[in-house]
């Protein structure tokens, strides 16, 4: 390896936490930060206990509980017998083995995507793992973060590396302006529509551009927390000023001497000019339309202004039948039962504030039913000094408990079967918010402006009409 | 795992995710055990519980311990829970022209082989067994080639790095593999040219 040669900023994260090279080995990779949650953990510690070892490095390893949470009395017992005992195992599990863990009742509790950079715990330059296919949103702040099945759990808890084969490097670029009313989720949802469910897959992708440049952390996290959606291995983001002040004077951010070493390594890391990628897509901000998607997977995505597409093949068909959609068919005015804004996609408190400057003055439409998650305690603490809370209630909008909610069907949030909710949230799958039910994903603010309507609109219209 | 023979069971659909693999409200348990039972549940069973009739894993006709699915096999959630649930139902390779990657990993880490297999072979793996569901597909993992029983011109060869092949033949274990550098560990964390606030 020639210290020379331009390198992509994946390429020197990456090449930096190589413990282990080998050819036609996967590499040994140092991982930094291991967050875990009490789905995809139970397994892994019953491994550790088998083999009679403790973690490898209890200091690097951070536990949440968020996927079986209820969104509602968190004071009180978890109802479902089953997901109480996940969590409890998870308490255990952590107690015995010395991991601090945020669990229910913990002020920094929340989603394990959320509460990583919320709490300054998400760092550029870093490796961070999670049992979880979302943890590509931590590389909003330019470190490189993938999820892991639970037996990588275990190679991390019992090594602190896990054998990967190094992915190929894709950079897409966002250049120009986005039309009012068009977020950082409209551009995931549009990119993935373009390269599809899989055009992401053996990649890791840089995203460029002035558009995402101008993006807040927020929306950043936004875009990243998506690019597994395309089937990316993660996705990454050049750390910046906008990165810098979003991480000073966080809890776990490095402070004093330590901050100024850290943010001077930090700027040593964006893309060289002259680095080459395995594959290259440029898109024009102005493009993108508010985008909502229409079938059952998040590739299957148009402009709100469009209709739906002519099925290209039997799952295509399928996918509209499960729906109950037509081709052809209008998105705008489609009514729609259930609105969501949460998840580890939409769950901070930009997205809250987003959202809440929309209805201020405005009610729900009579027979939504509408739920705001926050993504943490903090994100619920702040959004109430703000007194969002208030312009929630006022709206008929309910906001509730911190946790991963109405995105999937592990808690007591659920769908149910035939109606239609719009989502906020990152997948779109069959019976993914409970059996039957039919997710149409979209930005808070169309979501917002849905449940207002008690149908599909266009929110450029919206908001010039306002 | 070094040879295997098997009939196949056919699921001709692309884009399938994980969450219809092993739906989320049976991610529950706290072993890796008994997840086959729900293994594509939702298209398994009716709302009343009962099997549905068209649904392949529901018929006779269709056997094995291979797999054959459309493209994009396993997107979605990193739950290695779906490769748990494939392997108890006794699936032990999955055939299909593409894979998304965690899934991937997550099967070669529990003793599946995760085939990929062009575009034409696997359409006429599917035509073969349409027309005749006693089609054998045969995996030889040493020599890296697949094939439909009968038709040993057309053989497919398929890639697995040499680690990942050699854990599959041996029954290797990744854990073991990385406690044995444990050495090496210390060192990379002593020379580490950066130390974050961890």
């Amino acid at each position: 390896m020639s210290n020379n040669k331009p390198r992509t900023l994946f390429e020197k994260v990456w090449d930096s936490h190589v413990v282990q090279r080998k050819e036609n080995y996967p590499d040994v990779l140092y991982i930094d930060t291991h967050f875990i949650h009490e789905v995809t953990s139970p397994q892994a510690f019953n491994g550790l206990r088998g083999r009679g070892i403790q973690l490898a490095r209890v200091d690097q390893t951070w536990g949440t509980a968020d996927h079986n949470v209820p969104t509602k009395d968190q004071h009180l017992p978890i109802k479902e017998a089953l997901s109480r005992h996940q969590v409890e195992t998870l308490t255990k599990n952590c107690d015995e083995f010395g991991v601090k863990l945020y669990g229910l009742g913990h002020p920094f509790q929340g989603i394990v995507h959320v509460i990583g950079p919320e709490l300054g715990v998400t760092q550029p330059g870093k490796t961070i793992v999670c049992g979880d296919s979302h943890t590509s949103t931590h590389g909003a702040f330019g470190s490189i973060a993938f999820g892991i099945g639970t037996s990588q759990v275990e190679q991390v808890m019992s090594s602190q590396c896990t054998l990967q084969n190094k992915p190929k490097a894709m950079r897409i670029v966002v250049d120009g302006e986005l039309q009012e009313g068009v977020s950082a989720k409209d551009i995931v949802l549009y990119i993935i529509s373009k390269l599809s469910a899989s055009g992401g897959t053996g990649y890791f992708i840089e995203f460029a551009g002035s558009a995402i440049r101008n993006l807040s952390m927020e929306g950043r996290m936004t875009v990243c927390n998506m690019s597994i959606e395309m089937g990316a291995r993660g996705g990454i983001i050049a750390p910046d000023q906008t990165t810098f002040d979003y991480l000073e004077g966080r809890e776990f951010s490095p402070k004093g001497e330590e901050w100024e070493k850290s943010v001077a390594y930090w700027s040593s890391l964006p893309t060289d000019e002259g680095a080459t990628f395995d594959a290259e897509f440029v898109y024009n901000a102005a493009d993108i339309a508010p985008m909502v998607t229409y079938g059952t997977n998040p590739g299957m995505g148009v402009g709100v202004d469009s209709s739906v597409p002519t099925p290209e093949s039997e799952s295509d068909k399928k996918a509209l039948e499960y729906m109950g959609l037509e081709e052809g068919e209008s998105l705008i005015g489609k009514p729609i039962d259930y609105v969501f804004i949460g998840s580890c996609t939409n769950a901070r408190i930009e997205d809250l504030r987003a959202v809440a400057e929309f209805v201020k003055g405005k009610k729900k439409a009579d027979g939504v039913n509408v739920w705001i998650v926050p993504g943490s305690k903090q994100v619920e603490k702040q959004a109430i000094a703000e007194g969002l809370d208030k312009v929630y209630a006022e709206a008929g909008f309910e906001l509730r408990e911190p946790g991963c909610s109405a995105c999937l069907g592990m808690n007591e949030d659920k769908v149910p079967a035939g109606l239609y909710c719009i989502s906020t949230s990152n997948r779109n799958f069959e019976g993914r918010q409970g059996p039957g039910a039919r997710t149409l994903l979209a930005s808070p603010l169309t979501a917002a402006a849905a449940a207002v309507n008690g149908h599909i609109v266009d929110i450029r219209k919206e908001l010039t009409t306002a | 795992m070094k040879y295997i023979k098997s009939t196949c069971v056919p699921l001709n659909i692309e884009n399938v995710d994980t969450d219809q693999i092993i739906p989320a409200r049976f991610l529950k348990a706290t072993t890796k055990e008994g997840f086959g039972d729900n293994l594509f549940r939702d298209w398994r069973y009716d709302k009343q519980e009962q099997p549905i009739a068209d649904f392949v894993l529901n018929q006779d006709t269709y056997k094995g311990e291979v797999l054959v699915a459309g493209k994009n096999f396993g997107c979605g959630s990193s739950r290695e829970h779906a490769a748990w649930a494939i392997g108890d139902y006794g699936f032990k390779i999955v055939v299909s022209s593409f894979f998304a990657d965690i899934f991937k990993g997550n099967a070669l880490n529990n003793g599946i082989l995760p085939l990929v297999v062009s575009e034409e072979f696997l359409a006429e793996l599917f035509a073969d067994i349409e027309a005749d569901p006693s089609t054998s597909l045969e995996v030889d993992l040493e020599t890296q080639k697949a094939w439909i029983s009968g038709k040993e011109d057309n053989k497919q060869s398929f890639e697995i790095d040499d680690y990942k092949k050699m854990c599959l033949i041996n029954g290797y274990d990744d854990i073991d593999y990385l406690l044995s550098l444990k050495d090496e560990i210390a060192k990379y964390e002593a020379n580490r040219a950066y130390t974050f606030n961890v």
